[in-house]
């Protein structure tokens, strides 16, 4: 690989005369442009031209949620199990584009290969952590309730319906990971604003997604100006949770105070640490207990 | 009511009233800041039994700078008791719950002066409820780290709570309990219509010789509230009451860093199906829209019958309604107590005008209501739509609204068909649907062939705008954990 000059992410040192990719958004399964047509340019860190993406418009980001709420009611009746072959699948097709995934992080941040690698690595492992996590977390979070009564209760976790989510802006693609697949573990459906400046690898990981068996409209991805989008996002009706993850501190004010206008949960952690075990706080925070009551008798 | 009467069923029931004196009402209450009682440096102000519009007592509410003290000596007293082994903690709380015991009846006939309600329900329901929720959070004081929250959990700090009028006891033994098991502080906002029992608590937890400041309690209108709520020195705040103001608190501490919980209205679909246990359903009914003179969030304010039973479910209601007995909330025999404030009255005067308006059959049995008080009948709607006020406003009040379904997934989606999701019941005899229609109803607590159950073991709390965060049980400790 040349050090002088990043390269496209899948440009080959040869004479031929290479095929480059549209980035294009990813919504109800499908790969369309913005309906509003507008693209704008991305570049590598040192200001070289990578691509043009999309430039979601308030519509596509209504068309992504339209396309998360029909999907909701499939994705969260599907078994825990079925859920963790799909996500551990995500992570079977990202090993195979190790390396395409591995230039274009390295396109997208200007890092090292070793660190564009590792970060890969890191991605489809968190794929893998979450994928088992799909079948245990009702076990954990939820359980009996020894009631004084003749009643039998239990109570277990349900996904919160659709969550939209602001990705970390640095981490292209382990800071996007770890934020959509726990949210999608445990039967959420999404829409995602990806990193204004590094949208591309996310562009790809929805390549990942789309032949991985994950229904359309589970995972909804939109690129263009987090800034223009996410009050959009924060304020609309059909969105139940609010992940503040990639906005700075003094952004989440105005959008916290929209989110309150249907009670959306919002999570708004101080920082995102993607070396950090991730626990569980991200699959608590969009999911809600549901508590079932019924008499015991003969 | 002093002579014998008969009701339709032909028993005769006698009176059978409570004495008021065992309240030990006093003239006048004030505000408890850092140990000790004082008066509140704001309004004074009656409160009133809504069964009889009479004063019961004159209370001198807090001001903001009260709010600023009570959060100060919360501030001061945390370091102190989030310090304290967990054991130490949960012998206080053991404390308070045997305390809460020895006063229930005291406890039971304060709160049916104050709040109007019946005895029957203040003190079987009420004052019992809230001393196991002390017992239930006492033993979790001392064995935290087992509860799934890592193996260090950490307390959050001051805690502000706001409560509401319809049950002024129980709600703030929901929240002090857990609050102070975690090792937080608290000041609580009780309702301005309802402010005794939480002052007869301030005092049963002074007599418990919990250090001052751990609890504070401030009597005081939605001002103070929302003093209390958007005050810096608050870290988290929990409110229970409608959803307009649980918007409004949710907008006032965005991304400020306060933890918030937020337990709100509702508006439960009861739901039940042609194979129901009719007579079981009809008392579950009535126990789901009419105790507590219907004044629950989780009420079971719309009936969904399957089509083929409604009009022997409802004629089954008729009868039954028949036989409620509205009035002294004092009489031991008395089912139906006085709505708490006049402004509560004329709410459900107005949104019921609104059934009759928009088309909606109103009934209500023979009922004659007391001259003086705030009363209104047990009242059934038939013939509503989901588009009806009735169907989708929450009337907090003794209306039911009767929709009718012909499938499962049609019950289902009239029951999830509202911005709320807070609770929901189901009626049939069938193991799977019970379970089927259970998944899928979006609310946060679910009663199948029962209604309105709680119990301190089980998480309650809504999905949607009915707000977020759960109270009671191992769930409940997290919203007073740090993260």
């Amino acid at each position: 690989m040349p050090t002088e000059k990043q390269p496209q992410p899948t440009e080959q040192k040869t004479d031929r005369v290479t095929v480059r990719k549209t980035y294009k958004l990813y919504i109800g399964g499908a790969f369309p442009r913005s309906e509003s047509g507008r693209s704008y340019p991305v570049h590598s860190p040192s200001g070289e031209l990578l691509a043009h993406a999309a430039q979601a418009s308030r519509k596509d980001l209504r068309d992504a949620v339209v396309a998360a709420r029909a999907a909701f009611a499939g994705w969260s009746g599907a078994t825990a199990y079925n859920r963790g072959q799909i996500l551990y699948r995500i992570a079977e097709m990202m090993e195979g584009r190790h390396a395409q995934f591995t230039a274009e992080v390295r396109a997208a941040e200007g890092v090292s290969e070793a660190r564009a690698a590792a970060q890969v690595d890191a991605a489809i492992d968190r794929w893998v952590w979450y994928a088992g996590w799909t079948d245990k977390f009702a076990q954990v979070a939820g359980g009996s309730n020894p009631v004084a009564g003749p009643y039998f209760n239990f109570s277990l976790p349900e996904p919160a319906g659709v969550v939209g989510i602001v990705a970390p802006q640095d981490e292209s693609l382990v800071g996007f990971v770890s934020v959509v697949a726990p949210v999608i573990a445990t039967g959420n459906t999404a829409v995602v604003l990806a990193s204004s400046d590094r949208p591309l690898p996310a562009v790809s990981l929805a390549e990942a997604l789309a032949t991985s068996d994950l229904p359309g409209g589970v995972l909804n991805l939109l690129t263009g100006s987090v800034a223009e989008l996410a009050p959009w996002l924060a304020g609309h009706r059909d969105v139940n949770c609010l992940d503040l993850t990639g906005v700075v501190p003094a952004e989440r004010v105005a959008l916290a105070e929209a989110a309150a206008e249907n009670v959306k949960r919002v999570y708004s952690p101080s920082g995102f640490d993607a070396a950090a075990d991730p626990g569980t706080s991200r699959l608590t925070a969009f999911t809600e207990t549901k508590t079932v009551w019924h008499p015991m008798g003969v | 009511m002093t002579e014998i009467e008969k009701s339709p069923a032909g028993f005769a029931y006698a009176p059978a009233p409570e004495s008021a004196a065992i309240a030990r009402l006093r003239p006048s209450y004030g505000i408890f800041v850092n140990g000790e009682f004082r008066a509140g440096r704001g309004e004074a102000v009656k409160t009133v039994n809504p069964a009889t519009e009479e004063p019961l007592a004159e209370v001198a509410e807090a001001s903001e700078a009260d709010v600023d003290d009570a959060v100060a000596a919360a501030r001061a007293a945390f370091a102190g008791w989030s310090a304290l082994p967990g054991s130490a903690r949960a012998k206080y709380l053991f404390r308070i719950a045997r305390a809460i015991q020895e006063r229930g009846r005291e406890l039971a006939v304060l709160e049916s002066l104050d709040n109007g309600k019946p005895i029957r329900e203040s003190r079987d329901v009420d004052v019992p409820t809230a001393a196991a929720h002390f017992f239930y959070y006492a033993g979790w004081a001392d064995k935290l780290g087992y509860a799934g929250f890592g193996p260090n959990p950490r307390p959050i700090g001051v805690a502000g709570q706001v409560i509401p009028w319809n049950f002024p006891l129980l709600m703030a033994a929901w929240k002090i309990a857990p609050a102070l098991a975690t090792g937080n502080t608290v000041v609580l906002k009780p309702a301005e219509t309802t402010p005794l029992t939480a002052l007869v608590l301030a005092e049963i937890i002074a007599e418990c010789d919990l250090p001052p400041g751990v609890v504070n309690v401030l009597p005081g209108g939605p001002s103070v509230g929302q003093a209390l709520v958007e005050h810096r020195g608050v870290d988290k705040v929990a409110f229970t009451g409608s959803t307009a103001v649980g918007k409004q608190i949710q907008r006032s501490v965005a991304a400020s860093g306060k933890r918030l919980s937020l337990e709100l209205g509702g508006k439960a679909a009861n739901i039940v199906f042609s194979d129901a246990p009719l007579d079981q359903a009809v008392e579950g009914i009535v126990n789901g829209i009419f105790f507590n003179q219907g004044h629950v969030c989780c009420a079971g304010s719309r009936l969904l019958v399957q089509e083929s039973i409604h009009d022997e479910v409802v004629a089954s209601l008729r009868d039954r309604l028949a036989t409620l007995r509205l009035g002294d909330p004092l009489d031991k025999n008395t089912d139906i107590g006085a709505i708490n404030s006049a402004a509560q009255l004329a709410r459900i005067r107005e949104l019921s005008d609104s059934g009759e308006a928009e088309g909606a059959d109103r009934w209500s049995p023979v009922c004659p209501l007391p001259e003086k008080g705030f009363w209104f009948p047990p009242t059934l709607f038939t013939g509503v739509s989901q588009a009806n006020r009735i169907a989708r406003e929450e009337i907090f009040g003794p209306v039911l609204s009767v929709l009718t379904f012909r499938t499962p997934s049609e019950a289902v989606e009239k029951a999830n068909n509202t911005p709320y999701g807070l609770s929901a019941g189901i009626w049939t005899e069938k193991g799977s649907r019970i379970l089927w229609m259970a998944n899928r109803l979006r609310a946060g607590v679910v009663w199948a062939n029962t209604f309105n159950r709680f119990d301190p073991a089980s998480p309650f709390g809504g999905y949607k705008e009915s707000g977020f965060g759960r109270e009671g049980g191992r769930h409940g400790l997290e919203a007073y954990l740090a993260h």
